[in-house]
């Protein structure tokens, strides 16, 4: 994290807020030094693979401008053809000190939209790459502004924080249509300690306390099984592709770096489709 | 000579007394800038003064930076010979305690909300970084993060001499460590950044809780505010109105968004729009107090 005294420069709000946007320029990293990082990362996480661009089949919407360092919104949508199936897809914050922020895979290789939430370090490429079923890696990337998310204090209310750890909440339209597709939000209270964030009362660093891995079962089958890090933000946030039959049960478990495992399931009722 | 030699020295402490407003007997005010803090304000932009009883004076937040606080220092003295007993911090933000080390020389005693020395500490090295940035090196040198000596769980009287402050710690609102003084003897209540005029608010705690304190202090019988950031006084409850219009728009405005499944960006997009036009700093703050309240009312 060499860069984060860099990408904390100029335009400071310092009024009120802890950790905001910068506005400056100066931590933005040149474009060559962006390509070295990513090919570093690429060697990592796929070493010996070829990674192409993915033009139309993968989009990922970021803003280029965070409001919240530690809470910066990112959707990827997969447009697979018929003869492509897109199996996962890997979310990489290229300047994070832990860059790959998840892996999203889907039981249907159709097309899916995922989002999340995540922290940004420093200024940084965001990455999405999409794994087709005949073994392709697809990149796409945006370049985002923001710093200091992955140490930034998760302050805002401690004491509530800790108590709901492990509670989720399932966030679905009002109105659900057997066999039509809805977006679902999970939201999982959990305070996703990255171990970058020092406690200078106590004067430790507060060790890495994260959602592991989290997996979405609707009647018994799988549909979304997410492998994560701390890249994502406090009370991990996801919305997925649901497609709802007349009756059935959404089953959610979650696991964190200390082993703990949560739990949660949702009655789903919907119309009958025509 | 040795009258003109000391008038010769004491010429640019003079200019550097922080201008102040008596808003009510005793107690008097300095209105920070709306701006953002850079090398020329040196942080002057966040309400600060004092109040001045019998036997001490109580500096209510001290500015944000070394400089204003010193200033802030002179404008006391400027005013009474008395000791500076007590040093209040209203909360842990920068632009309200950078000031603090101006008076340690008079061994005044910081007061505080009990959570306010652990959000301040877990905050500090960034604070003083941005400040450094902001300001220069040269203006953040003084900058120090002083203990808290008088810790508030809940009330607490302090005495300037038949003159009673009345210090109360709130819940989590703007931020989780708000702390209120009322001065009985002019009906005067310093609400720190539990009450925005004019500046754009930051949410930094709960929005929610932030409308429960502001009910709870439309409740006392205050003859005025000393806002955090606006002019140095206001009639109260009425100070407050612009504030309780925006969080409410905010509350309203993203439950909406999210009832519809909307995204963060959205509400961003959409929420409070109208308000624009009524806050300085606006779009500096605004997109941020949205994305804060989106994660606060997704637990509701």
């Amino acid at each position: 994290m060499t860069s984060l005294r860099h990408a904390t420069l100029a335009g400071a709000a310092l009024a009120a807020l802890p950790f905001v946007v910068m506005m400056g320029t100066t931590a933005q990293a040149a474009p060559a030094d962006d390509a070295a990082r990513w090919e570093m990362l690429r060697d990592m996480y796929f070493a010996g693979r070829t990674v192409e661009d993915a033009g139309s089949l993968l989009s990922l919407e970021a803003p280029t401008r965070a409001h919240d360092a530690a809470l910066v919104p990112i959707r990827i949508a997969t447009a697979p053809g018929s003869d492509v199936k897109v199996n996962a897809v890997h979310l990489i914050v290229d300047e994070n000190p832990v860059p790959l922020a998840a892996i999203f895979r889907f039981a249907d290789g159709g097309p899916q939209a995922v989002e999340t939430r995540i922290r940004v370090n420093a200024y940084t490429n965001v990455t999405a790459i999409a794994e087709t079923s005949d073994g392709r890696l697809l990149k796409t990337a945006q370049f985002v502004k923001a710093a200091g998310g992955c140490s930034a204090p998760a302050l805002k209310n401690p004491q509530l924080t800790l108590a709901r750890m492990g509670k989720m909440k399932l966030n679905l339209p009002d109105t659900l249509v057997a066999g039509q597709p809805v977006t679902a939000q999970l939201l999982i209270s959990h305070p996703n300690n990255t171990g970058m964030q020092y406690d200078q009362l106590n004067y430790y660093y507060i060790p890495a306390h994260y959602v592991t891995t989290v997996s979405v079962r609707y009647n018994g089958a799988p549909v979304l099984d997410v492998t994560s890090d701390i890249s994502l933000s406090e009370d991990p946030s996801i919305h997925f592709s649901l497609v709802p039959e007349k009756e059935g049960t959404l089953e959610v478990t979650a696991e964190d770096s200390r082993g703990r495992v949560f739990k949660e399931s949702w009655p789903i009722r919907a119309a009958q489709g025509s | 000579m040795v009258l003109g030699a000391w008038a010769l020295w004491a010429a640019p402490a003079r200019a550097d007394v922080l201008p102040v407003i008596e808003v009510a007997p005793g107690v008097f005010v300095h209105a920070g800038r709306h701006a953002e803090t850079d090398a020329g304000n040196e942080g002057d932009i966040a309400n600060c003064g004092f109040i001045v009883g019998a036997e001490a004076v109580a500096v209510i937040d001290t500015g944000g930076g070394p400089a204003v606080g010193r200033h802030l220092r002179e404008a006391v003295r400027a005013r009474t010979a008395l000791p500076i007993r007590y040093v209040v911090n209203t909360h842990m933000h920068p632009d309200h305690v950078l000031g603090n080390a101006a008076f340690q020389e008079d061994g005044a005693r910081t007061v505080a909300h009990q959570r306010f020395q652990a959000a301040l500490m877990a905050r500090s090295s960034h604070y003083l970084r941005m400040f450094e940035d902001a300001a220069g090196a040269d203006a953040a040198r003084d900058v120090a993060f002083l203990p808290v000596a008088i810790a508030v769980s809940d009330r607490l009287e302090i005495d300037l001499g038949g003159r009673i402050l009345d210090l109360v710690a709130h819940p989590p609102a703007h931020t989780d460590n708000d702390l209120t003084v009322f001065d009985r003897q002019t009906g005067t209540l310093w609400t720190g950044d539990l009450v925005f005029m004019e500046r754009a608010p930051a949410v930094d705690g709960t929005a929610l809780g932030w409308l429960k304190a502001l009910d709870t202090l439309a409740a006392l019988p205050a003859q005025r505010a000393v806002p955090g950031h606006g002019p140095p006084a206001a009639p109260w409850p009425d100070a407050a109105a612009g504030l309780r219009r925006y969080l409410e728009q905010l509350v309203t405005g993203v439950r909406a968004v999210q009832k519809s499944g909307g995204t963060i960006q959205r509400a961003i997009a959409e929420v409070a729009a109208q308000e624009k036009t009524r806050w300085q700093l606006f779009d500096e703050y605004h997109p941020r107090n949205v994305t804060a309240v989106f994660a606060e009312l997704e637990w509701e």
